[in-house]
């Protein structure tokens, strides 16, 4: 996990155009969202401009790379560049129905909790911290095989549901440190209510570390949905990056010597993931003055 | 200190009931019929033999008994250490099943966890402000971090195993062998725990290595360090400072991180059907075995919560400002 260093509040007048001047300057943030660009244009016009369904069977199964099957062909003759495509579609959606719940839920009881303090503080803590503790995939376990319904929305709204907890904590931290700024004081003397202190004062002077939670969030979702497509719970329609790995794993591609069918989901996983990661620490830099050009 | 272990007892119990109260509820307020489903998946067409198992199965469950009785006999169920019979391998109770697949699963996330975190630190704190070491360990590191678990598996078990043929793709040991305290036994058990070590080993690494570097950093700018170095003592020496606090932040997350190693070592253990919990709960989802799956649930819940307490107790021992009752680390 990478730190995320504390920002500075500053005037938002000038401070947009210089994070912008540093951050087409900067090459981690620009290659890194690039490559996720490309993926995700990939996801997204790859099922339009083929044709067939990913998980149609052709006439060539096993056949390894070639100017027909880009990526060649599974033991059943599916195309695994086809395959692939759809995939990166719903890794990106687990992504960002993950990523995008985790990351209300961690603001809201991030915001109430280091605002308020206080006893709503300690309980919602409590409750963070509880739900920190207990391990997420056996969570989800559970909670998938019992429930049966598998699909991309049901999985993310799931991992949504109990990533959020270190995202509330450390958006806790950060309140707390902006919640006695004068600026504050002075928009609670005006007499505003806690929700517009909040959206209006409190979040507006951490948009960048919450952008950067996200991104964490949005990486974090795609491992773990990633684990779950490939433990037998992921959608059951449908094709994901995750369960083309299961289904090389349960087809004992590896023993077969396929090596087309297992390495282009996890290399699509690690790019995505991978892409993010490095773009954040580009963004860290652009808006933290103190990390730039070390 | 006295607060700071309290604080933690409290969170960890309230944790252990909420996984308990969630585990008995979600088989019985879930949408469906467990007992339903259950009944249909036998394949009986007798309507009497269909009833007779509804019977049969309703009363395992204790569903006949007031919601209350229920969770209570749960609890109590629990503390006898019953965890039901497992449907999988039918007469063997479920502990007795679990109990047969930690050691393999404690085997290869103990060290695997350990080392990564050792050598991972170690390795992080070398490549921070050294220009050249820093452009191959932090890529490096990314990358590792960004993989996932059960794909570097793979390519390890295809590039070592089924290319190299050093090493065995598949089981605990050999088929031909049986469980002894022999020599040829062991290494056999070695020769197998390899791979699977080796890939939990590996991904976990990169994030130690990034995190380490960059807490490191952050160190050598702050004050102490500046003081230092006008003073004139060696980089060495300050580094050395710098580690030691750097390394705080890095068992806060261990702590943190051990759900997702827990994780990992389950899809791992998939990858190279190492007869772990992974392989467990593989089977249990196969074969619809909820109460082994309800156990393993329980049994990593319980594993994790131990570790975060161990891990409290060398928090302690190692900042002095938490035995001092000052704000150390919070909980």
């Amino acid at each position: 996990m990478t730190a995320l260093q504390e920002v500075a509040p500053r005037e938002p007048a000038g401070v947009r155009r210089e994070a912008l001047y540093f951050a087409v300057r900067n090459g981690k943030l620009m290659s890194g969202f690039a490559l996720v660009l490309v993926l995700l244009l990939l996801g997204l016009l790859g099922p339009v401009l083929l044709d067939g369904a990913p998980n149609d069977y052709g006439p060539r199964p096993m056949s390894p790379p070639s100017g027909e099957h880009w990526l060649g062909t599974t033991t059943f003759g599916q195309d695994i560049f086809l395959q692939f495509v759809y995939g990166l579609r719903s890794t990106f959606a687990v992504g960002v129905i993950g990523g995008g719940i985790a990351a209300a839920i961690g603001m809201v009881v991030g915001f109430v909790a280091g605002y308020r303090g206080g006893a709503v503080d300690e309980v919602l803590s409590m409750l963070t911290n509880v739900i920190l503790v207990i391990p997420t995939l056996a969570v989800l376990l559970i909670a998938n095989a019992y429930l049966g319904i598998r699909s991309v929305a049901v999985q993310g709204l799931f991992i949504g549901l109990t990533q959020w907890p270190w995202a509330a904590r450390a958006i806790r931290a950060q309140t707390f440190s902006l919640r006695t700024r004068e600026f504050v004081d002075l928009a609670r003397m005006s007499g505003a209510g806690t929700w517009k202190i909040i959206t209006r004062e409190v979040a507006p002077n951490m948009s960048s570390y919450l952008f950067m939670t996200f991104i964490l969030l949005f990486g974090g979702a795609v491992l773990i949905a990633s684990s779950l497509d490939f433990i037998g719970l992921g959608p059951t329609e449908g094709v994901s990056l995750g369960l083309m790995l299961q289904n090389a794993n349960q087809w004992s591609a590896l023993q077969l010597g396929l090596w087309w069918w297992f390495v282009p989901p996890g290399a699509g996983i690690t790019a995505i993931v991978g892409a993010l990661y490095v773009a954040n620490v580009g963004l860290d830099e652009v808006f933290n003055p103190k990390l730039r050009e070390t | 200190m006295r607060r700071y272990f309290g604080r933690k007892l409290l969170i960890y119990g309230l944790t252990f009931f909420v996984a308990v109260t969630v585990n008995w509820m979600i088989p019985r307020f879930m949408p469906g019929d467990p007992v339903a489903s259950m009944v249909a998946r036998a394949n009986v067409s007798q309507p009497a033999a269909v009833e007779a198992m509804r019977a049969y199965y309703t009363s395992l469950f204790g569903l006949d008994q007031p919601l209350i009785t229920q969770y209570l006999n749960f609890w109590g169920a629990l503390f006898r250490g019953d965890f039901g019979i497992s449907i999988w391998l039918f007469p063997t109770p479920v502990s007795a099943v679990i109990g047969g697949a930690v050691p393999y699963t404690l085997a290869l996330i103990v060290p695997s966890v350990l080392l990564s975190w050792v050598v991972g630190n170690r390795f992080g704190a070398y490549a921070a402000r050294r220009k050249l070491l820093d452009n191959t360990v932090l890529p490096v590191g990314y990358i590792l971090t960004a993989m996932p678990y059960m794909w570097l598996a793979v390519l390890l078990a295809w590039a070592l195993g089924v290319i190299a043929g050093l090493f065995p793709v598949a089981g605990g040991y050999s088929f031909s062998m049986r469980p002894t305290w022999s020599w040829a036994f062991l290494l056999d058990l070695l020769h197998h725990w390899t791979l699977p070590f080796l890939s939990l080993f590996l991904v976990a690494l990169g994030g130690w290595a990034i995190g380490m570097r960059n807490m490191i950093i952050y160190e050598l700018e702050s004050d102490y360090s500046a003081y230092l170095s006008a003073l004139g003592a060696p980089a060495r020496l300050i580094r050395r400072y710098a580690f030691r606090n750097a390394v705080l932040p890095q068992i806060t997350g261990l702590a943190l991180q051990l759900g997702v190693l827990v994780a990992g070592a389950l899809v791992t253990e998939i990858v190279f059907a190492y007869p772990g919990l992974g392989s467990l709960i593989l089977k249990a989802i196969q074969n619809k075995d909820f109460f082994l799956l309800q156990g393993t649930f329980l049994f990593i819940v319980l594993g994790v919560l131990i570790a975060n307490f161990i891990i409290d107790i060398v928090y302690v021992v190692v900042d002095p400002r938490t035995r001092a009752g000052m704000a150390g680390a919070q909980a």
